[in-house]
């Protein structure tokens, strides 16, 4: 006969990944580097947003990007055709990438070359709102097609965002979308989170959001 | 559908502390998950079957814990519960206020586990 106990854990359910995570984000601090994760669903403008702040950006800003797209290389191809590092992860069909995914493409990556690296995330509002992915900030995108019903159809992913970019700004015109019940709604999950409208077509409020994101970069430099 | 991440990461981190304690089977596992994530139930512990086959955790149960939204209005502090569903009409009950920030909801925790 032996006695049922209980033992105490309490510890986080993704605890090796965040730990690892955790890692990466001091690995970057010592280097100096800036690294974003970029979130949406499929279609709704990573690719575009990401070409736009390089063209914006590059004078200034040495940037890099690590692709997770998984349908094809298409994407990476299309980032290294601007001349930029990219790394292209095989993701196997995964619905998110996750910190030991983001360690293995960090290692093609030279981090005494970079200021700043770009994670194209998975298209996928859900999972990957949930992995630490060892970036410092993390930004999502919503297209105005979508809808401004998205944060009550996936709350996680926007109360988890520094920044929501709202893309595809040109359509705002032919479409019932709201930029001011996005913004109640979104500002009732994150108070904090900064919104950028832009257009990745017409250059409408690239120059803010680039902005936003020199600003976090300069952040990351270790004081001269 | 990331529940198999998920679920590994369970099963990883409840084998290890079965380890550490000499336990020789995990009969349950206690979690709190927030209803932010929409993680379900029936998933979790068909994954968690399947991955702790052959494990000191074989055929354990999950027992989740679902962790309500809660807001804090922002003018009067007064904490209240809110439908994920319904947020797009959200006001203070106390005073009206619309200002208010998230308490919890988001909780990803595993508490404890039952063992012998
Ligand atoms: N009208 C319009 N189309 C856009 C805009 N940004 C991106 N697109 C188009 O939306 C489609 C998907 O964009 P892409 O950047 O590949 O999305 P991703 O899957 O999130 O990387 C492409 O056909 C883009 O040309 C925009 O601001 N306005
Ligand atoms: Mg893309
Ligand atoms: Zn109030």
């Amino acid at each position: 006969m032996s006695d049922v106990r209980l033992i105490d854990i309490r510890e986080e359910i993704l605890s090796d990944n965040q730990e690892l995570a955790g890692k990466i984000r001091r690995d970057l601090g010592r280097h100096g580097v800036f690294m974003l994760n970029l979130m949406s669903s499929p279609g709704a403008g990573k690719t575009s947003l990401i070409l736009r702040t390089l063209s914006t950006l590059r004078d200034r800003v040495r940037i890099g990007v690590i692709e997770g797209d998984i349908a094809s290389s298409v994407d990476a191809e299309k980032v290294s055709r601007e001349g930029v590092p990219a790394v292209q992860l095989r993701t196997g069909g995964f619905c998110h990438l996750d910190a030991p995914m983001i360690e293995r493409a960090l290692k093609e990556l030279d981090l005494t070359d970079l200021d700043c690296i770009i994670i194209e995330n998975v298209g996928n509002l859900v999972c990957p709102a949930e992995f630490d992915t060892g970036s410092q900030r993390r930004a999502m995108i919503l297209s105005v097609p979508e809808g401004d019903d998205k944060p009550l159809k996936y709350p996680l992913m926007f109360s988890v965002c520094d920044a929501l970019v709202v893309n595809k700004v040109d359509y705002l015109g032919t479409s019932d979308f709201d930029l001011e019940r996005l913004r109640e709604r979104v500002c009732k999950l994150n108070p904090d989170i900064r919104i950028f409208p832009v257009s990745c077509k017409t250059g409408e409020g690239i120059a803010e959001w680039t902005g936003w994101l020199a600003e976090q970069v300069a952040g990351a430099r270790p004081p001269a | 559908m990331h529940e198999l991440a998920v679920t590994e990461s369970i099963l990883n981190v409840v084998l290890r502390h079965a380890g550490q304690n000499g336990v020789r089977r995990v009969l349950g596992i206690a979690l709190r998950i927030g209803e932010l994530s929409d993680l379900e139930d029936t998933w979790l512990q068909r994954y968690f079957d399947y991955l702790s086959k052959d494990t000191l955790a074989a055929g354990a149960r999950l027992h989740i814990e679902r962790v309500p939204v809660v807001f804090r209005c922002e003018p009067c502090r007064h904490d209240f519960p809110v439908n994920v569903r319904e947020m797009d009409q959200v006001r203070c009950p106390q005073c009206g206020g619309e200002r208010m920030t998230l308490v919890s909801g988001r909780e990803y925790f595993i508490k404890n586990i039952e063992v012998i």
